[in-house]
């Protein structure tokens, strides 16, 4: 089998994978990171989303050796070693941008994604269309909006620009 | 701390761990030594296995066994059992055919379970399964209502003639005849409620293990672990509940569809203890679109007969319904006490009477699935109720707020069984009608047409009920289960408590919610409460979530352990302070000699009824430690007003949902900031069923909808804002006064959205349209209708 290094939540590692292994079933089955989701089989729901190298991509849609030599960040590695929680995760509970929970985790590596790819500001009207790749049944996605907006300013240490509204 | 008791918007408890990748699915379980469990099904409707050749499947790598239905027939398994049984107008009853866990001889719809290979690894497993040989002989396949009960239609079961599972009725028949016969008007409408998929994002996930002793233990994805332990322990394992545990950790949402014992729960159970390795087995998405229960699929005739003054006399409906190839656990009851009895809306119609068909289809099988029966109701009585205002040049509004069950006249008796013990339909109307800016809405029509868009406003006033009860009327009319709930208060030693509940949250928040009860009861802040649920081992036998049912009912369980543990407290309270019970009054956490400065902590008196030296014990056990079961006198009745905003693009038909106000009459509330989040959870399922959401079969039985990307899922761009509101009158029977939010959303919304696409469509002389609304259905319309010569939209 394939040998794979890649460095996961800034932990490296050394894996045999199969070829046909996708880089979510590497985090989930050989490496216990279960908090990255699988809830499609035709990449459409985004419970899968992580970083790999910065940007967030769906995990049940690259194979595992593809990430040979990446860094890849999943949602236990977001919060800070002391447990402080990332903006982004603290917005979305003070907001209850989550019910079961099962969409969140690649809600808020994809918000994450969206709101450092805006550095100039993020209407309401951009977080809902950056959402596009992300389903959620339950909240009806009026808070994770809301929570996305709020950790704006919080992630780029501003206030949003008045244009942006 | 700040306020954290009834009423206060407490962030989640539960969302630490879920944000940081820590919660608890099922499939995030793993055992030691697992198997995986790979399912093959039917890739056709109807089709009689002549014979299946899993010699290949069995000899590639990894693979431990190989099962087909024969062996478990042949282990004396029985089949997956239904838990509610309808009788027929003639009294005798439904139809009941046999659904085995895996297909023997017949395959019945697409994803019907054919064989189940279990291998070392899941890709093992899959793979295997291709290898399996299975000889089909295709037989005519029923995908739908009209077909399942047309002349010499093929049969989905031999014995069931005609596909008919009932032909049940409710109501006064003669009485309604008579109103027709006076009636100044009938307004007649045929309307569609379409087929929907559940979709929780979590697919469905079971494990099973087996240990030396004999035990099993079955982790599953489901909203109420004892009825599966039950139902799987009794009718398909026959394993006493000592032996068989289930555990139902994080669930990631149900809205119904997990509530039903699955085939597969039994499969990894019962494989478990046959290969002595647990077995794992997790859905694909394609497996969950044609093997979760789906919802709705009704077509139904309604006819209202009017005075002159436009007053209800009398409703006669007909409904056909699809049960799909096999009664799922509650299927016959999502017909008939939730959607029948419910016709009576929030309008004082003095007769009723409604015929319910239900019928056998080559399609998977159809149960409840948020709101069940009810927004089927609700669309029928609100779009026809649109339709009336429409036909006899009323005023919506008036005509609605003319028929309401008057403020004054509760509890009230409707036609169709059911008592509504309370609520306030005018104060939900006047109350959604300022919020949603009604009066207004003419500016903002004028302002779309500006954009070149068609703007249309639309209301429904619903009903609902929920916290299904009492076990013996629930009995009566064909329930196989009771429908109490159950709640134990387990005060420690030092004072922290621990809540064990039979409800199951799978995004409900109980965790917060339940501990906000016990602080505002017990005065225990809620970090030093804990809520336990979702273990047979752990809680005592609790009847799950579902319904909206878990405050109403297992928050009134609660509330009456409360009850005994103050009580007893108060007995403790007693001797420690030398007084007499009666004058013991307990307030803040504190127990005190009425009219005196002494007192005692809560946690005083835990700590004396555990180290009980200084005790009463000859009168008292030691302990505090109450269990309290809680059977609801009545069903609660939730209501109220939803209004909705649509814009349609005048070149593609598109609708969009620019504004929507639900205000809800829900009784009381622990935490508004849940309650909203509720409500906007299901106007969004709301709006998908009326917008884009349709299970489509093709006329032979074949699944067209099998994925995400042919099944419309609402999405955030496809959703606004959702303005929540409540307007309350409290539950008159239940010690909390809740009535449950969590359907709300998803009653009240369809038929709102639609009356708005109607109304947007208002110079185009559509009278009635089904959902979903598509940009297709609406575009036709707009071609269709196009007159030469009528103006022409602004920019065009
Ligand atoms: S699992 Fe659905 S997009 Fe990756
Ligand atoms: S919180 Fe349940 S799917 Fe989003």
């Amino acid at each position: 089998m394939p040998q794979l290094s890649l460095t996961v939540n800034g932990k490296s590692h050394a894996v045999e994978v199969e070829g046909r292994t996708l880089l979510v079933e590497l985090l989930r089955e050989k490496l216990g990171l279960t908090g990255t989701h699988i809830g499609c089989d035709t990449s459409q729901c985004g419970a899968c989303v992580v970083h790999v190298d910065g940007r967030s991509i769906k995990s049940c849609t690259m194979l595992a050796l593809q990430a040979e030599g990446a860094s890849v960040t999943t949602i236990e590695g977001l919060a800070k070693p002391d447990g402080t929680l990332h903006p982004m995760q603290e917005m979305f509970r003070e907001h209850h941008a989550l019910q079961c929970g099962f969409c969140t985790p690649g809600m808020v590596m994809s918000a994450i994604d969206l709101v450092q790819m805006h550095p100039d500001g993020l209407t309401e009207h951009e977080i809902r269309e950056g959402l596009e790749g992300n389903l959620c049944r339950c909240t009806g996605y009026h808070n994770i909006v809301k929570a996305i907006a709020a950790a704006w300013p919080l992630m780029h240490g501003k206030q949003v620009p008045a244009a942006a509204e | 701390m700040g306020f954290e008791g009834i009423g206060a918007s407490v962030r989640r408890k539960e969302d630490g761990r879920f944000l940081a990748g820590r919660g608890n699915y099922v499939d995030d379980i793993n055992r030691p030594g697992q198997l995986y469990a790979f399912i093959r099904r039917a890739d056709r409707p109807h089709a009689r296995i002549r014979g299946i050749d899993t010699a290949a499947a069995a000899m590639a790598p990894g693979v431990h066994a190989v099962f087909t239905g024969k062996d478990i027939e042949a282990d004396g398994l029985g089949g997956l059992p239904c838990g509610w049984q309808i009788h027929n107008k003639d009294g005798t009853p439904m139809a009941e055919p046999p659904h085995p866990v895996i297909a023997v001889g017949k395959v019945r719809h697409v994803g019907d379970p054919v064989a189940v290979v279990i291998a070392e690894t899941r890709q093992a497993a899959k793979d295997a399964a291709e290898r399996l040989v299975i000889d089909y002989e295709d037989l005519p396949g029923i995908a739908n209502l009209r077909q399942a009960v047309a002349q010499g239609a093929a049969q989905v079961h031999d014995g069931v003639a005609g596909n008919i599972c009932y032909d049940w009725h409710i109501g006064d028949k003669d009485a309604v005849d008579a109103a027709f016969g006076r009636a100044a008007t009938v307004v007649k409408l045929d309307l569609t409620n379409n087929r929907l998929v559940p979709n929780a994002m979590e697919p469905r996930s079971a494990v099973g293990d087996h240990d030396a002793a004999g035990d099993y233990t079955l982790y599953t994805t489901s909203q109420n672990p004892h009825v599966i332990r039950l139902l799987m322990g009794a009718f398909v394992l026959h394993v006493p509940e000592s032996k068989l545990r289930v555990v139902a950790p994080d669930v990631g949402g149900g809205f119904g569809s997990k509530i039903y014992h699955y085939a597969e729960e039994a499969i990894v159970t019962w494989a478990a203890g046959k290969l002595k390795r647990p077995v794992k087995w997790t859905a694909e998405r394609n497996e969950s679109f044609m093997s979760d229960a789906h919802g709705r699929d009704h077509e139904s005739t309604a006819e209202m007969a009017l005075d002159e003054q436009g007053n209800f006399l009398a409703l006669r409906v007909r409904t056909l319904c699809n049960m799909g190839a096999y009664l799922s656990t509650f299927a016959p009851c999502v017909p008939t006490y939730l959607y029948a009895t419910l016709l009576a809306g929030v309008y004082r119609t003095p007769a009723i009477y409604a015929e319910v068909k239900a019928v056998f289809t080559n399609t998977v099988p159809v149960d409840a699935y948020r709101g069940a029966g009810r927004p089927e109701a609700s669309y029928l009585l609100e779009r026809l109720a649109d339709v009336i205002a429409r036909d006899t040049g009323r005023d919506r509004v008036e005509l609605r707020r003319q028929n309401f069950i008057p403020k004054d006249a509760f509890p009230y008796q409707t036609p169709v069984a059911l008592q509504y013990d309370s609520g306030d339909y005018f104060a939900t109307l006047d109350g959604a009608l300022k919020a949603a800016d009604w009066a207004g809405f003419e500016e903002r029509r004028k302002q779309s047409a500006a954009k070149g868009k068609l703007r249309g406003i639309g209301m429904s006033t619903y009903i609902e009920a929920c916290g299904i009860a009492p076990s013996h009327v629930v009995g009566s009319l064909g329930a196989r289960a009771g429908l109490y709930e159950v709640a134990t208060i387990r005060v420690h030693p030092t004072g922290s408590v621990s809540v064990l509940t039979g409800s199951h949250s799978h995004g409900q928040g109980h965790e917060t919610t339940f501990a906000q009860i016990v602080a505002e009861k017990l005065g225990v802040p809620i970090a030093q409460v804990e809520v336990v649920h979702g273990d047979t081992q752990k809680i005592p036998f609790g009847m799950g979530t579902y319904g909206s049912r878990s405050l109403a009912v297992g928050g009134s369980a609660m509330v009456k352990a409360i009850d005994k543990v103050v009580a007893k407290g108060k007995r403790i309270a007693a001797h420690l302070m030398e007084a007499s019970a009666e004058d013991i009054e307990f307030k803040d956490g504190k127990f005190s000699v009425a009219g005196t400065d002494r007192s005692k902590a809560l946690a005083e008196i835990s700590l004396a009824a555990y180290v009980p030296h200084n005790y009463p014990i000859e009168e008292l056990e030691p302990g505090l430690d109450e269990t309290a079961f809680y059977d609801p006198k009545n069903f609660t009745f939730p209501g109220g007003c939803h209004i909705c905003e649509v814009e349609i693009e005048g070149d593609s038909g598109m609708a969009r949902v620019v504004r929507f106000t639900a205000v809800d009459d829900i009784g009381r509330v622990i935490n508004p900031m849940i309650v909203e989040g509720q409500v906007q959870g299901g106007v969004a399922q709301g709006v998908g069923q009326a917008l884009m959401e349709n299970a489509v079969y093709d006329a032979n039985g074949q699944l067209l909808t099998g994925s995400f990307m042919d099944y419309t899922m609402p999405r955030a761009e496809d959703l606004p804002d959702i303005t929540v509101g409540t307007e309350s009158t409290m539950c008159t029977h239940n010690p909390l006064g809740s009535k449950g939010c969590g359907e709300v959303g998803a009653i009240g919304s369809p038929p709102a959205v639609i009356n708005a696409v109607i109304d947007a469509l208002r110079d185009y002389g559509v009278r009635h349209l089904d959902m979903p609304a598509t940009p297709e259905k609406i575009w036709s319309i707009m071609q269709g209708g196009m007159q030469p010569g009528r103006p022409a939209m602004a920019a065009e």
